[in-house]
């Protein structure tokens, strides 16, 4: 019970907190102060206080958009296991769901994007699109292998099942899908190199331009299901990447959010020290990742 | 070989009526004859009279020389276009037709350019519906049709601060087939305004034509009324206006570099080329007090005298400044995604820049070794030279590069001259005006050759004040650049010309 409510708790208020690491590690690396680590939260809480604009030419669509993402990532934080706990929802199969659920948030935030009739909009779903197909195999080929590793078909197992013990016995085959995962990480994150977070030249970005017409508390969820998506993702990451487990309860909730934190230094080391690639690039960096996570389960189910 | 013109030099002046005016066609067969020959045209302009116009043309001749040729000719309300044949006058007939009223006949491309009214009385050849002028952006544009092609509209209000301009793009995809600049948003009546000048404005209003070129205008204007007036400034302040362009120089190519980092994402060099660029606009404000250079020129020398503190205060920054700007841009070559993004990006071919007429560092990014400073020397470059910076590939890691290369180069051009500043007064008493005459100054601003004509009338004001920017011949570079080109490569493509619109729309 207490596991539950730290884990509801931590998935409510940890999100920004990512963001704000991210953003002050790239202004260490810039020479620059930096914005204070929980400036996105008073972001957020800024735009949740203003009213919203919407343009007549849109439906209901465009306001279940930001709605329907949170939901789904939401729902999709309660699947995830944080650190050596396991999840407040957990069923076999849980991780198909895991995977559709951002799906469907991010048809919403499309078909949201669509609803505007503006030409960069439109832009920006076809991007989105493109690129969120040429990543989804590279989650499956993932979980398939975590699956036989931990033969489990339900995320909470097959995640507190990565241990160094299991690094030690097929080290190649993680490796590879902790390379793969981290390029899916930064691609669905919307981070350098695939897309720039903090650019405003709207010809060039992927998602922020789907949401170019989303104001006031719209545009606050919108930022604020965005930092849980790299939550969620990033929690996923962590456990192939740093398994780390003591057996104390507590001090598991520590390990668990201190490599949260290491993980959004290390985008920030990568947003600080490489340019962003040119968009047609960017399908040549996704199937190089799924090509690491297939290699990864042919290693496991040879 | 003058074909038909008056050979002038940089930054003097001529009585107006040695000035050779062609009857028929021999004044725009001279052009082409000379375009053939390897001259291209610095200013077209016209001049509106009872019936018609009197149109001026002013060439600059191959590189070496230092020759301009000037040439006018009377028409009546029409004049045959020489667009088709030599691209590179395009704009300037469209400029005539929309502020003389007389039409370029056969324009392949007859639209508005700044959309403004007529320096003359009468109707122009676009009118608005409401009859009070024409709205900037309002026009026909070029169209591809077909099911899988889209078109995206962009601007005049962006999402960056940065001035109004219209961008239309013909896209297949990802792909631009086609885009169309569209300016005029800022038009201020910059010419109309100078028209019975000179008075107490008129420099200022030369430092606001773009307020990052301010040294670039006000230099060349400072020249047009030395030789209306046969004052001569002196070596001091010639050598203090040579310093304060190349710092205008040093801040805008940093702040370019810094800006093409930025537009990559790749955030050291757009952090540190920031704070640098604020450098060099500091080491302005110390020779004036103002960052941008206002008040600094004046005719017949500069403002301020540049005291041997104030000389040796900008030695120590220079010093200091060179170290933080190569550390800065150098990690820009070195690092590999950086370049991955540059290179490639935005071609446009030596011949393409040649037929269009580009200038700056723009040109010397397709290979065309044109430099004012070189070419047409003047003030203190008469007597120390820059090399010129060339690169060959046309593509924004050129233009990138050519201003690092320039940036070196200037900064060695300071350091020399900050120690050697001549002694002698700073600031010679102006006279008055000629009448008659017609005077002709270049300078190179930092995006390209800054070209100012002045007429003046019988009673020694100015009948007709002409300035080209740099921006006017480079916008067409950039709608080339684009083509096939990825439509999320804009950004990129744009800030590595960074063009004004505000010098575009006087």
């Amino acid at each position: 019970m207490t596991n539950t409510i730290i884990h509801i708790v931590l998935a409510l208020a940890m999100p920004p907190l990512l963001l704000g690491v991210i953003g002050k590690t790239k202004a260490t690396f810039a020479g620059r102060v930096g914005a204070p680590f929980l400036q996105p939260y008073y972001d957020i809480i800024r735009l949740l206080q203003k009213g919203s604009v919407f343009s007549t030419t849109t439906t209901w669509v465009f306001r279940a958009g930001p709605l329907v993402t949170l939901a789904t990532t939401a729902v999709a934080a309660l699947l995830i296991p944080c650190g050596a706990h396991q999840a407040p929802l957990s069923f076999q199969g849980d991780m198909i769901l895991y995977a559709y659920l951002f799906a469907l948030g991010r048809f919403f935030t499309m078909a949201a994007a669509l609803d505007t009739g503006s030409s960069f909009e439109g832009m920006g779903s076809a991007r989105e699109a493109t690129y969120s197909c040429l990543a989804e195999p590279t989650l499956f080929f993932a979980l398939i292998t975590l699956s036989r590793l931990s033969g489990s078909y339900s995320l909470s197992p097959m995640l507190i099942n990565i241990s160094f013990g299991v690094w030690l016995n097929s080290g190649a085959a993680l490796l590879m899908l902790v390379g793969g995962m981290f390029i899916v990480l930064l691609a669905e994150n919307c981070r350098i190199p695939f897309d720039d977070p903090t650019t405003h030249l709207e010809l060039t970005m992927i998602h922020e331009v789907m949401v170019l017409d989303h104001s006031g508390p719209a545009l606050g969820i919108i930022h604020y299901a965005a930092a849980l998506k790299l939550y969620v993702l990033g929690a996923f990451f962590v456990h192939l990447a740093l398994p780390y487990a003591s057996g104390n309860w507590l001090l598991d909730w520590g390990l668990f959010i201190v490599s949260m934190l290491e993980l959004a230094v290390v985008i920030g080391i990568v947003e600080s020290v490489m340019a962003r690639l040119r968009l047609i690039r960017i399908p040549q960096l996704l199937v190089a990742a799924t090509i690491l996570a297939a290699f990864s389960t042919l290693l496991v189910i040879r | 070989m003058s074909f038909g013109m008056k050979i002038i030099y940089n930054g003097l002046s001529i009585k107006r009526s040695e000035i050779p005016v062609a009857v028929g066609d021999t004044f725009f067969q001279g052009i082409l004859d000379a375009i053939t020959a390897g001259w291209r045209v610095c200013s077209y302009f016209g001049v509106p009279t009872a019936d018609g116009a009197t149109l001026y043309c002013i060439m600059s001749a191959r590189g070496g020389s230092g020759e301009l040729g000037i040439a006018a000719t009377s028409v009546g309300r029409a004049f045959p276009s020489l667009a088709k044949l030599c691209p590179q006058v395009h704009l300037f007939e469209r400029e005539i037709a929309e502020q003389c009223l007389v039409r370029p006949e056969d324009h392949p491309w007859f639209k508005p350019v700044r959309f403004l009214k007529p320096l003359c009385e009468g109707t122009g050849f676009w009118h608005a519906s409401d009859g009070g002028g024409l709205i900037p952006g309002v026009m026909d544009y070029y169209r591809v049709e077909g099911d899988e092609v889209h078109e995206v509209a962009v601007g005049p209000v962006h999402a960056g601060i940065i001035e109004p301009g219209h961008f239309r793009f013909q896209c297949h995809g990802e792909e631009v087939f086609h885009l169309e600049i569209s300016l005029g948003f800022q038009h201020r009546g910059i010419e109309r305004a100078l028209i019975g000048g000179p008075s107490q404005r008129s420099l200022h209003l030369m430092e606001t034509i773009a307020g990052d070129t301010t040294i670039g205008h006000g230099q060349a204007y400072c020249m047009n009324m030395e030789a209306l007036t046969g004052v001569f400034s002196s070596p001091r302040a010639e050598t203090v206006r040579g310093i304060a362009l190349e710092l205008e120089r040093l801040a805008n190519h940093t702040g370019d570099l810094g800006a093409i980092a930025g537009d990559v994402g790749y955030l050291p060099t757009a952090s540190f080329c920031g704070r640098i660029r604020g450098d060099f606009l500091n080491m302005t404000a110390l020779l004036c007090g103002s960052r941008f250079g206002r008040g600094l020129l004046r005719p017949g020398g500069i403002g301020y005298d540049c005291d041997a503190g104030i000389a040796e205060e900008l030695q120590k920054r220079l010093d200091t400044v060179r170290v933080d700007v190569t550390q800065a841009v150098e990690l820009l070559w070195s690092t590999p995604s950086v370049m991955a993004r540059l290179e490639d990006t935005g071609i446009v071919s030596e011949r393409d820049a040649r037929e269009i007429g580009l200038v700056g560092p723009a040109a010397r990014g397709c290979n065309l070794n044109r430099d004012i400073r070189r070419d047409h020397p003047f003030g203190i470059f008469r007597m120390s030279q820059i090399p010129v910076i060339t690169a060959s590939t046309g593509d924004v890691c050129a233009r990138a590069m050519v201003r690092w290369l320039e940036i070196q180069r200037s900064l060695d051009f300071l350091d020399e001259q900050v120690r050697h500043l001549p002694r002698g007064g700073y600031c010679a008493a102006m006279k008055p005006i000629a009448p008659d005459r017609c005077a002709v100054a270049l300078t190179e601003g930092w995006r390209g050759e800054v070209c100012h004509v002045v007429l003046t009338d019988a009673a020694g004001l100015f009948e007709r004040y002409k300035i080209v920017d740099p921006s006017f011949h480079n916008w067409s570079g950039l709608g080339l650049a684009l083509r096939d080109q990825q439509i999320s490569d804009f950004p990129l493509c744009n800030k590595s010309f960074n063009l004004s619109y505000c010098g575009y729309d006087l």
